[in-house]
C-alpha cells in the first residue's frame, strides 16, 4: 500500500515534468505546423545550464532563474538561425533538419561538459523529507516539483484562455489563415511560442536535474514520451497535454511497479521476471496505441 | 513511374562484386575494406526497404530502426535457444517484423503529417525499450551471438562468405523492389504519395495499400537484421534507437529518394563519414549534425539535389 | 420515368453554428445531366462532398443504384460506380497523362495488390485507358507528364479519369472554372458526349452552360433546395430570381 502511494506521487510528478515539456511542444506542432524533433535538448541543455550557474550564481535558485532564461534565449537563437527557415519546407527536410541539431547539441554539451554525468545539488531549503504516512517519508523536492507543474499548467491555461496572445494562439492552432487575415503578425506569434516553448522545457530539465543524472542525450527519451503525451491529448491542446502527461505519468510508473506482480501472479516464476519489465516498458506505447483506436486525433483533437 | 536508368545501380553492384571477383582471381584484399562495405550493404538493404515507404509512398517513418532490431534479436533469441539455421531464423523473422508493422501501421496510418511522425517513433522506441529490459539477450549491454547463423547447414554468413551472401541479398531486394514499385502495386502507392484523396476517389484503398508498404518495408529490414546480427555477431538494443532510425533517413535522402539504389550510396556516404571522421575526432557528431541541418538548409531541392532526383 | 441512379433525401450537415446543408433532397436519372446552382456559400461544394463521401452527413440518406451508401469511405462509393472530378484540378503530377488514366482503370477494376507485372505494359489497363484519353480528345498527350499540362488539358484528363472509371454517375464540381471561351465550348460539347455514357451531377458557376446542358437544375440557397426543375421554369422562377439579386443570372 505504502508503495504503492510512493508510486503514484512519483507517477504524478513525472507527469507534471513531461507536461512542462509537452506544452511548449504541442503548441510548436499545433500553432506552426512545425516538425521540432530538437525540443529535447532544450531540456537537457537547461539542466546542463542549470548546473552551470548554479555553480557560478552560487545556488540552486539563481541556477534555475539563469538556465530557464538561457535556454529560452537559446531557443530563440535557434529559432532565428534555423528553424524559422524551414517553416515552409516539407515535413521531411523540418525532420532532418532538427535532427540534425539534435545530434549537434547532444555532443556539443559532451564537448563542453564531457561525458560524465554532472549533479546539481537540490536546495537546502527542499532537501529534506517529511512524514507522508505511517512509516513512509517523502522528500519535499518531489512534492515541490509536484506543485511547481501544476502552477505553471495553471498560469498556462489563464494565458491560453484568458489573453489576447491565448485567443491567437488557439486561433492559430485551429486555422492559421484566419490569425493572419486578422492581420496579426504570425511571426511573432511563433517566435513567443517557441521562446515559451523552449524555456518550459529548460525550466523543466532544472527542475529534474537535482532527481537524475544530467548527461548527454539525456532529453532523447523524455522527447519520445512528450511525443506519446502529445499524441494522446490531441496536437495543440494544452488540455490534453496536461491529461495525457497525467496519465503517461501514471501509467508508467505504477506500471512498471504492477505489472511485474501482475506477472508473478499469472506466469510461473522465472519467465514472469523475463516478461514483466518488458512489458511494463511497453504498456504507455500500448495505452497509446489503445487511445488512437479509439480516437486517432487524441483525447482533444483541434482540428476536424 | 518511369523507372530509373539501370546504369548507375549496375556500376554499383559490379562495383561491390570487385572484392569477391579479385579475391578469386589471387588478389588478397582483406582486413579493412571488405568489412566496411559488409557494414554499408547491411545498412544499405535496410535503408533500401525504407525508401519504400519514404521514397515511393510519401510516408515519413521516424520508426524503421524497430524491424532492424527486430531481425537482429531473433537471431539472438534463437542463438540463446540454441538454434542457429537461418531457416528457421528467417521465416521468424519476417513474421515478428511482418506483424509488428501491420500493428503498428494500422495505427499509425490512421493519422498523417507529425503525428504520423511522433507515433511510428514511439513504437520503434517501444522496441528499444522492449529489447533493452530482456534481461536474457543481455538487456542494455546486449548479446554476443554463440555462433553465425548457417544457411540451410552451410556457412554463408561466416566471416569468409558473409560479403558475397550479403551483396546477393542485397541485389535480391533490389530485384524485388523495383518489379514491386513497378507493378499496379507500386504505381498505386506511388499515386497515393502524390494525392490521397485523388486515388481514394479512384476505388482504391490507400489505407490498405500503405499498410501492405510497410509490411513489406519491414519485412526486408527484418532480413537487414538478421544479416546486421552475424556481422557484428552482436545484437545491441542500440540498433533500434531513434537515431538510427534517423540515420537511415539521412541515407535514403542522400542518395536521392525513391531511386532504391540511392540507398547504397547514402549508406556508403554514411557509415564512412562515421569510420573517417571518428578517427578523425571522436566528437565527429559536431561536423555530422550542422552538415545535415546546412544541408537542409541550403540545397534547394532539400538534401535530394546531392544525390539527383527521384525517378 | 426510369428509377433515379442517385437520390439523396433529406440530406443535414451543420459545422459548428452554420447549417451548410438543410434537409436537401434530390434524384439523379440515368443520362441526366442534373446541374446544382447556387449563390457563393449556398453549400454546394459540402452537398458534393457529402455525395461523394469525403465528408460524412449528419443526417438523411444517399443511395446510389439500391445501395445506401450513406455511410460507406468514398473508395467505396467509387466501386459502386460513383466518380468524381476535383473543384481544383487533382490529376497526378508526376504521372504521364497515360498513367493517370491507367491508374483510374485500375481502380474501376479494384487491383491495386499485383506486384509482379509492370503496369505501365499492361494492355488490360492502357487499352481503357486510350479509349478514355481518345473520347476526351487529349490522346496525342498520352506520354507528357500530368504536370506539365495546361489547365485546360488537365480539365480533360480529369474527365478522361471519371470516364475511364465507367461510372454510373459523375460528380463534377465546376469543370468549366478557368476556362476561356474556347476551351469552355469544347469542355462543353465534350460534357454532352459524356452523358451518353453516364449521369452527371455538375455543380457549375458559368450559367451559359448549365442552362445549355442541365435538364434538370437544382437551385441550392443557405444549404436548402429553393426550387429544382426544368432550365426553362427554373429561369422564370421568382424565388430563384431573388435568391441571385445582384448577382448575374
Amino acid at each position: 500500500m505504502t508503495l504503492l502511494v510512493v508510486q503514484a506521487l512519483n507517477g504524478f510528478q513525472l507527469g507534471m515534468l513531461l507536461f512542462l515539456i509537452a506544452a511548449g511542444l504541442t503548441l510548436v506542432f499545433g500553432v506552426m505546423n512545425f516538425v521540432n524533433l530538437a525540443h529535447g535538448v532544450q531540456y537537457m541543455l537547461g539542466a546542463y545550464l542549470g548546473v552551470m550557474f548554479a555553480r557560478i550564481a552560487g545556488g540552486f535558485w539563481s541556477g534555475l532563474i539563469l538556465a530557464s532564461l538561457a535556454a529560452g534565449a537559446f531557443g530563440l537563437v535557434l529559432e532565428r538561425l534555423i528553424f524559422r527557415h524551414l517553416y515552409a519546407r516539407s515535413e521531411l527536410d523540418q525532420v532532418l533538419a532538427t535532427f540534425g541539431v539534435i545530434i549537434t547539441l547532444n555532443e556539443g554539451v559532451r564537448l563542453v561538459w564531457g561525458s560524465a554525468p554532472l549533479e546539481l545539488p537540490m536546495p537546502d531549503a527542499l532537501s529534506h523529507s517529511f512524514q507522508l504516512m505511517d512509516g513512509l517519508r517523502y522528500p519535499v523536492y518531489r512534492v515541490a516539483l509536484a506543485v511547481t507543474g501544476l502552477v505553471v499548467a495553471g498560469l498556462l491555461a489563464l494565458v491560453v484562455n484568458g489573453t489576447r496572445a491565448g485567443m491567437l494562439i488557439r486561433a492559430g492552432a485551429s486555422n492559421q489563415e484566419m490569425v493572419s487575415a486578422l492581420g496579426v503578425d504570425i511571426g511573432r506569434l511563433f517566435r513567443m511560442v517557441f521562446g515559451v516553448g523552449a524555456m518550459l522545457a529548460g525550466f523543466a530539465g532544472v527542475l529534474a536535474a537535482p532527481l537524475v543524472s544530467v548527461e548527454p542525450n539525456m532529453g532523447d527519451n523524455l522527447l519520445i514520451l512528450a511525443f506519446v503525451v502529445i499524441v494522446i491529448g490531441g496536437t495543440g491542446s494544452i488540455r490534453g497535454a496536461f491529461l495525457a502527461a497525467l496519465i503517461v505519468g501514471l501509467v508508467d510508473t505504477l506500471g512498471r511497479s504492477m505489472i511485474t506482480d501482475f506477472a508473478h501472479a499469472v506466469l510461473s516464476g522465472p519467465a514472469s521476471s523475463r516478461v514483466g519489465p518488458a512489458l511494463a516498458s511497453m504498456l504507455i506505447y500500448l495505452v497509446m496505441a489503445a487511445v488512437l483506436a479509439v480516437r486517432p486525433a487524441g483525447l482533444f483533437p483541434l482540428r476536424s | 513511374m518511369s523507372q530509373p536508368s539501370l546504369r548507375v545501380p549496375l556500376a554499383l553492384f559490379a562495383a561491390l562484386a570487385l572484392v569477391p571477383i579479385l579475391r578469386a582471381a589471387g588478389v588478397p584484399i582483406g582486413g579493412f575494406v571488405p568489412l566496411l562495405l559488409e557494414r554499408v550493404m547491411v545498412f544499405a538493404l535496410a535503408a533500401m526497404s525504407l525508401d519504400l515507404i519514404l521514397g515511393v509512398g510519401g510516408l515519413i517513418s521516424f520508426g524503421h530502426a524497430a524491424p532492424l532490431a527486430i531481425g537482429a534479436y531473433t537471431v539472438a533469441a534463437l542463438d540463446h535457444a540454441g538454434v542457429t539455421e537461418a531457416a528457421i531464423a528467417l521465416p521468424c523473422a519476417l513474421v515478428a517484423s511482418g506483424i509488428f508493422a501491420a500493428l503498428t501501421g494500422a495505427v499509425a496510418l490512421r493519422t498523417r503529417g507529425v503525428n504520423f511522425i511522433m507515433i511510428t517513433l514511439a513504437f520503434a522506441q517501444m522496441v528499444y525499450f522492449a529489447v533493452s529490459s530482456l534481461s536474457d539477450y543481455g538487456g542494455d549491454d546486449g548479446y554476443t551471438l554463440y555462433s553465425r547463423t548457417t544457411v540451410f547447414g552451410r556457412p554463408w554468413l561466416e566471416a569468409r562468405s558473409f560479403y558475397v551472401t550479403a551483396l546477393v541479398v542485397l541485389f535480391l531486394a533490389w530485384l524485388l523492389l523495383r518489379v514491386i514499385t513497378a507493378s499496379r502495386f507500386g504505381r498505386a502507392l506511388a499515386a497515393v504519395r502524390q494525392n490521397r484523396v485523388r486515388v481514394q476517389a479512384l476505388g482504391l484503398n490507400a489505407f490498405a495499400i500503405e499498410l501492405v508498404a510497410m509490411v513489406i518495408a519491414a519485412m526486408l529490414c527484418a532480413v537487414a537484421g538478421v544479416l546486421l546480427a552475424n556481422e557484428a555477431e552482436f545484437v545491441s538494443p542500440a540498433y533500434g534507437s531513434w537515431s538510427h532510425s534517423g540515420d537511415l533517413m539521412v541515407m535514403v535522402i542522400l542518395g536521392g529518394i525513391g531511386s532504391l539504389h540511392g540507398a547504397i550510396i547514402g549508406a556508403l556516404v554514411v557509415v564512412l563519414a562515421e569510420e573517417g571522421l571518428g578517427r578523425l575526432t571522436s566528437h565527429w557528431p559536431l561536423i555530422y549534425g550542422p552538415a545535415l541541418v546546412l544541408a537542409v538548409l541550403f540545397l534547394r531541392r532539400g538534401l535530394a539535389g546531392i544525390g539527383g532526383s527521384r525517378g | 420515368m426510369a428509377e433515379p441512379l442517385l437520390t439523396v433525401a433529406d440530406l443535414r450537415k451543420r459545422y459548428g453554428a452554420l447549417q451548410v446543408t438543410d434537409g436537401v433532397s434530390l434524384a439523379v436519372h440515368p443520362h441526366e445531366i442534373h446541374a446544382v446552382i447556387g449563390p457563393n456559400g449556398a453549400g454546394k461544394t459540402t452537398l458534393i462532398h457529402q455525395m461523394f463521401g469525403s465528408v460524412r452527413a449528419d443526417s438523411g440518406q444517399i443511395r446510389l443504384d439500391g445501395h445506401d451508401i450513406t455511410r460507406l469511405a468514398p473508395h467505396r462509393r467509387a466501386r459502386l460506380g460513383l466518380a468524381r472530378s476535383f473543384q481544383i484540378t487533382s490529376v497526378l503530377p508526376e504521372f504521364t497523362v497515360l498513367d493517370n488514366v491507367a491508374l483510374a482503370v485500375q481502380g474501376a477494376l479494384r487491383s491495386a495488390f499485383r506486384f509482379v507485372r509492370p503496369a505501365r505494359r499492361e494492355a488490360a489497363l492502357n487499352e481503357p485507358a486510350l479509349v478514355a484519353l481518345a473520347r476526351v480528345g487529349l490522346h496525342a498527350r498520352a506520354e507528357s507528364l500530368a504536370g506539365s499540362l495546361s489547365h485546360g488539358e488537365k480539365r480533360q484528363l480529369e474527365l478522361a479519369m471519371a470516364l475511364a472509371a465507367k461510372p454510373k454517375v459523375m460528380l463534377l464540381d465546376e469543370p468549366l472554372a478557368g476556362a476561356g471561351p474556347e476551351e469552355a465550348a469544347r469542355l462543353i460539347a465534350l460534357l454532352r458526349e459524356l452523358r451518353t455514357h453516364c449521369a452527371i451531377v455538375l455543380v457549375e458557376h458559368d450559367m451559359d452552360a448549365v442552362f445549355q446542358l442541365a435538364d434538370v437544375i437544382s437551385v441550392l440557397a443557405q444549404g436548402r433546395v429553393i426550387a429544382w426543375g426544368p432550365p426553362a421554369e427554373i429561369r422564370r422562377d421568382p424565388a430563384v430570381r431573388a435568391a441571385y439579386l445582384g448577382e448575374d443570372f
